[in-house]
C-alpha cells in the first residue's frame, strides 16, 4: 500500500503511436509515424537531444560507393553477416544493407553536414570488419550530427515530445497493446498514454556492468518492458565489449575511444612495444588480413594491393586479444593496452580527423594524443540481443508492440560491426514508425481500451519504494549488480561463474524488493534508480541464463570452458520469455537464408 | 591518492533553498560529477542532478562551479586545491526545479521558432555536392552540445528576465548562422535573426564564447558575421538599391 498520496493517475493522453526513447531509432520512428499520418508522441527519460546516440563517433555504415565504386549492398550484407558470425537474422541484415544509403541521403536532405570527398560527395571512412571505406561521418562526432538533425526535423514537424518522462509499464487490452504508463521526473506525477501502437526505442543494457561506455539511461528498460508485456527476447548472451574504452583516470573508465582511431592509422601495442594483433588473427579472417607489419602499413596508402591491418578485425576479436595480453601481464600500468596514433600520423592529421578524441583525452585525462599513446581496454558497449521482431515491420510477437535500434535483436547476430548501429537506427527506426502507424490506422474500427486495474497496479509498483522504511539503498544494490556482471558475466565466461552469477542476481532481486528511498517524488534520482533497477535485474538474469545455455564461443560471447565455435549452435537462437515471474528459455532454429543470398558467401 | 573533499551544494526547489555542506572521499583523477555522484549514493539519495554521458558530449550536467558556468563531468578536481571547498549551484538564468536541476524549457521553446532547413534541388544525378571547406563553417556550429552554458552566462538574459521573450540567445544565433552558412539552404533568415531572435540586443561581450565547452567561437564566427550581414543589407543604400534593381538576392526571406 502506498502511503505517500492518493493514486492520482489522472493525466491522460491519447495517440496513435507512442515512441519510447528519443535516440536515433526513436526520433526516426516518430518522424516516420508522423509522416504516415499518425498522431505521434515521443516519450524520453532525458531532455531531448541527450540520448546515447550523441556518443556515437565513427560514422554511419552505408554502401554508397562514394569512396569505392565496388561497394554495394551485397558486400555490406556479406560483411555484416560475417561480422555477426552468421547468426544475424539474414532478412534484417539484407534490408539494412539495402536501405542504409537512402537513410543517409535523407539526413543530408534534412540539413546534416557530412564530411565530403574531393568531388563533393559524402566522405566514407574505414572501420573494422567493413571491406571498403563505408562510414559516412562528421569528423568523429557523427552521432551528435545524426541526433541533432533528427531532433531538428522532429521539432520542425511539430511532433509532441514528453521529456524527462519515464515509462514503467506497457498497458494491454487483452493480447494487444493499449498504451503505456509512466511518471514525470520533474514532479513525480503519474501519466498514462492510450495508444494502439508503442514503439520501443530504448537502447541498451550497459549500466548493468561496471565498466561501460553507456550513459545512465541504459538500464534495459525496453527489454524488460517487452518481456513483461509478453514479447520474446533473442540471444541476450551476445554483449559487445568495445575493445577501446579509456582506462585512466578512474572518472572516465569505460568511456569510448572511437574505432576511427584505428581506421585512421592507430595501432595497438603491449607494454613490450609489440604490435600484438598479428598473433590473434583467426582462421576465419586470415585471407583478408595482413600477416606482416609491412603489409599492414602499406594498406593505409594502397588499399587495393594490400590486406587490412589486424587492428581492424571485428570488435570481438580485438577485445579478446587485448584481454589476453593484459592477462598475460603485458598490459599498461592501469590495466589496459596502448593505442598509438601519435607516432604514425602528424598532429595536423590527428586534429582534423579526430578532433573530439583529442579534446576528450586532453580535457579528461590530460593526455595529448598527438604526442602520446592512449591507454585503452575493453568496455561494455552494446547488446546484440534484444526484442525478437519481424524483420520487415519491426513488430514483436505482441500486436502493437514494435522495437527498433539496440533494444531489438537479430540484426547484428553475435557481434555488431562498428558503424552498423547508426544505420540500424535509421533503417529500422523508420520501418518501426511506419508500421506502427499503419497498424494504428487498422485499429480505428476496434479501438483499444486501457485496463484500469493495470493502471492502478502500475502506479502501485512505481510508488512502492516510498512505502518501505529501513530497506536498502538502491545505489548499493546497483553497485553490487555491476560488480557481479563485470566479474562473472563479462568478456570471458564459464559455467561455474555464470551459475554463481545467477545465484547472486537472485539475491540482489530479493534485496531489490525492499528498497527505501529518501525524499519526495519531485526529481528524485534515488527513486528513479529504484525503478530502473528492476529492469536491470531482469535483463541481467536473461543475459546470464542465455550465456550459460550457449555452450560455445561466438562473437560477443566467449566461454572459457567451450572455447570453440560450434557449428551446431550456429543454427540456433536462444529465446527468452516470461513465465509467471521467471525467465523461460527455449531454443529456436535460425531463419533459413535463401539460395541467392547464400551464394554471396561462396564467391571470393 | 584519495582525500576528503569539502563541497557546498545548493539544495532546494522553486520555493527556495540554501547551500548544504558535504564532505566526501574522492580519488585522484576524478571530476566534480564523480564527487556529486558519491554524495548521492552515500549521503543524499534524492539529490537532483542531470547527467547522461559523463564525457562532455551530451551537455546535460551544466552547473555553476565556484560561480563559473561549467560542465560537471569536464571539471577535474585537480583544478582545485585539495583544501579548497568546491561550491556547486544550479544555472542562474533558468528557474530551479530542484537542487542542481533547472527548467531549461526556454531553450526548447526558442528552438521551435527557428525556421526549418530548406534545401535547393539536388544535382541532375540526384546527388548533392558540397566542398569540405564550405561544410566546415557550419560544422563548427553543429558541434554545439546544447549544454546552454552560453545561454546561462549571457548577461542579456542572466540579469534581465524581461528580455527572454525577445531574445533567443547565443545558442540560437549559432543555429541561425549555421543555417545561413549552409551551402544548400535557400532561406534568408537575416531579418528574423535581427527581429524575432533579438540579434541586435547582443553587444558582443564574448561571455558566451568564453564558457563554451566545445570551444566554438560563437561571437567571432557566428554572431559578428550575422550582424555584419544584417547591417550590410539593412543600412547600405547601394546594397539595398542593387538588390532591388538587379534582384541580386533571390533567397526567400522567412
Amino acid at each position: 500500500m502506498s502511503t505517500v498520496e492518493p493514486r492520482n493517475t489522472g493525466e491522460r493522453h491519447s495517440y496513435d503511436v507512442v515512441v519510447v526513447g528519443a535516440g536515433g531509432a526513436g526520433l526516426r520512428a516518430a518522424i516516420a509515424a508522423h509522416d504516415a499520418g499518425a498522431r505521434t508522441a515521443i516519450v524520453c527519460k532525458s531532455l531531448l537531444g541527450k540520448a546515447h546516440t550523441v556518443m556515437a563517433e565513427g560514422g554511419i555504415a552505408a554502401a554508397m560507393g562514394n569512396a569505392w565504386p565496388e561497394d554495394n549492398w551485397k558486400v555490406h550484407f556479406r560483411d555484416t553477416m560475417r561480422g555477426g558470425k552468421m547468426l544475424n537474422n539474414w532478412r534484417m541484415a539484407q534490408l539494412h544493407a539495402q536501405e542504409a544509403p537512402d537513410r543517409v541521403l535523407e539526413l543530408e536532405e534534412w540539413g546534416a553536414l557530412f564530411d565530403r570527398t574531393n568531388d563533393g560527395l559524402i566522405s566514407q571512412r574505414d572501420f573494422g570488419g567493413h571491406r571498403y571505406a563505408r562510414l559516412a561521418h562528421v569528423g568523429d562526432r557523427t552521432g551528435l550530427e545524426m541526433i541533432r538533425t533528427l531532433q531538428q526535423r522532429a521539432v520542425a514537424l511539430g511532433i509532441d515530445v514528453f521529456m524527462e518522462c519515464t515509462i514503467t509499464e506497457i498497458l494491454k487490452d487483452g493480447d494487444r497493446v493499449a498504451g503505456a504508463f509512466g511518471y514525470w521526473r520533474e514532479s513525480g506525477r503519474l501519466i498514462t498514454f492510450e495508444a494502439p501502437s508503442v514503439v520501443l526505442a530504448t537502447g541498451g543494457i550497459g549500466k548493468s556492468f561496471k565498466v561501460t561506455s553507456n550513459s545512465w539511461e541504459y538500464t534495459g528498460d525496453g527489454h524488460a518492458l517487452a518481456v513483461r508485456a509478453g514479447a520474446s527476447l533473442i540471444n541476450m548472451e551476445f554483449v559487445q565489449f568495445h575493445p577501446t574504452g579509456m582506462v585512466w583516470p578512474p572518472s572516465v573508465r569505460g568511456i569510448l575511444v572511437t574505432e576511427s582511431v584505428r581506421g585512421d592509422g592507430g595501432v595497438l601495442k603491449n607494454s613490450e612495444g609489440r604490435r600484438f594483433m598479428f598473433d590473434y588473427i583467426p582462421d576465419f579472417f586470415k585471407a583478408e588480413t595482413a600477416d606482416s607489419i609491412e603489409e599492414a602499413d602499406r594498406w593505409y596508402t594502397d588499399k587495393k594491393n594490400n590486406r587490412r591491418p589486424p587492428e581492424l578485425l571485428p570488435r570481438d576479436e580485438v577485445a579478446r586479444a587485448i584481454n589476453s595480453e593484459v592477462k598475460a601481464g603485458r598490459g599498461t600500468p592501469h590495466g589496459g593496452i596502448y593505442l598509438d596514433i601519435a607516432s604514425r600520423r602528424d598532429p595536423e592529421y590527428i586534429m582534423r580527423r579526430l578532433p573530439s578524441m583529442y579534446h576528450q583525452f586532453k580535457e579528461l585525462a590530460d593526455v595529448d594524443i598527438t604526442k602520446e599513446p592512449m591507454e585503452i581496454g575493453p568496455t561494455c558497449h552494446y547488446v546484440m540481443g534484444g526484442v525478437e521482431v519481424d524483420p520487415d515491420t519491426a513488430v514483436s510477437i505482441v500486436p502493437g508492440l514494435y522495437a527498433a535500434g539496440e533494444v531489438a535483436g537479430g540484426m547484428h547476430g553475435s557481434n555488431r560491426l562498428g558503424g552498423n548501429s547508426l544505420s540500424d537506427l535509421l533503417v529500422f527506426g523508420r520501418r518501426a514508425g511506419l508500421n506502427a502507424a499503419y497498424y494504428a490506422a487498422r485499429t480505428h474500427d476496434a479501438p483499444v481500451t486501457v485496463d484500469e486495474d493495470a493502471v492502478v497496479a502500475a502506479a502501485d509498483a512505481a510508488l512502492a519504494p516510498f512505502s518501505e522504511e529501513g530497506g536498502e539503498n538502491p545505489y548499493s544494490v546497483q553497485k553490487d549488480l555491476q560488480e557481479v556482471m563485470h566479474t562473472l558475466v563479462g568478456i570471458i565466461r564459464t559455467a561455474e561463474e555464470l551459475e554463481q552469477a545467477l545465484g547472486e542476481i537472485e539475491k540482489l532481486a530479493e534485496r531489490s524488493r525492499h528498497l527505501t528511498v529518501e525524499g519526495n517524488r519531485q526529481y528524485n534520482p534515488g527513486w528513479h534508480l529504484a525503478i530502473d533497477l528492476q529492469n536491470m535485474l531482469w535483463v541481467s538474469e536473461c543475459i546470464a541464463k542465455a550465456a550459460l545455455t550457449r555452450t560455445e564461443s561466438r562473437g560477443g560471447h566467449t566461454r572459457d570452458d567451450y572455447p570453440m565455435t560450434d557449428q551446431d549452435w550456429g543454427t540456433k537462437n536462444i529465446v527468452l520469455r516470461r513465465h509467471d515471474d521467471s525467465v523461460e528459455l527455449a531454443i529456436q532454429p535460425l531463419p533459413q537464408m535463401p539460395a541467392e543470398l547464400k551464394a554471396l558467401f561462396e564467391e571470393k | 591518492m584519495g582525500y576528503n573533499l569539502s563541497m557546498r551544494l545548493w539544495r532546494g526547489d522553486v520555493d527556495g533553498g540554501s547551500l548544504a555542506d558535504f564532505t566526501v572521499e574522492v580519488e585522484e583523477g576524478e571530476v566534480v560529477l564523480d564527487a556529486i555522484h558519491r554524495v548521492q549514493a552515500t549521503q543524499a539519495g534524492d539529490l537532483a542532478v542531470r547527467w547522461n554521458c559523463k564525457a562532455g558530449k551530451c551537455g546535460s550536467c551544466s552547473a555553476e562551479i565556484n560561480g563559473r558556468p561549467k560542465l560537471m563531468c569536464m571539471t577535474r578536481l585537480s583544478e582545485y586545491d585539495q583544501s579548497e571547498t568546491i561550491t556547486v549551484t544550479p544555472l542562474r538564468t533558468f528557474p530551479v526545479i530542484k537542487d542542481l536541476v533547472t527548467d531549461v524549457s526556454f531553450n526548447y521553446e526558442k528552438a521551435k521558432e527557428v525556421p526549418a532547413f530548406a534545401p535547393t534541388a539536388p544535382d541532375a544525378d540526384g546527388k548533392r555536392r558540397m566542398s569540405q571547406v564550405d561544410v566546415e563553417r557550419g560544422q563548427e556550429f553543429r558541434k554545439c552540445i546544447e549544454c546552454f552554458l552560453c545561454q546561462d552566462t549571457c548577461h542579456v538574459v542572466r540579469d534581465h528576465e524581461e528580455n527572454k521573450p525577445a531574445f533567443a540567445g547565443p545558442r540560437f544565433f549559432l543555429r541561425y548562422a549555421e543555417l545561413d552558412m549552409h551551402p544548400l539552404d535557400t532561406n534568408d533568415r537575416r531579418k528574423l535573426a535581427q527581429s524575432a531572435a533579438g540579434l541586435s540586443m547582443c553587444n558582443i561581450t564574448k561571455c558566451c564564447t568564453e564558457v563554451c565547452p566545445e570551444h566554438i567561437k560563437i561571437t567571432d564566427n557566428a554572431i559578428i558575421p550575422m550582424k555584419e550581414r544584417v547591417v550590410d543589407r539593412k543600412y547600405d543604400p547601394l546594397v539595398w538599391l542593387g538588390s532591388k534593381i538587379f534582384r541580386r538576392d533571390q533567397r526567400e526571406e522567412v
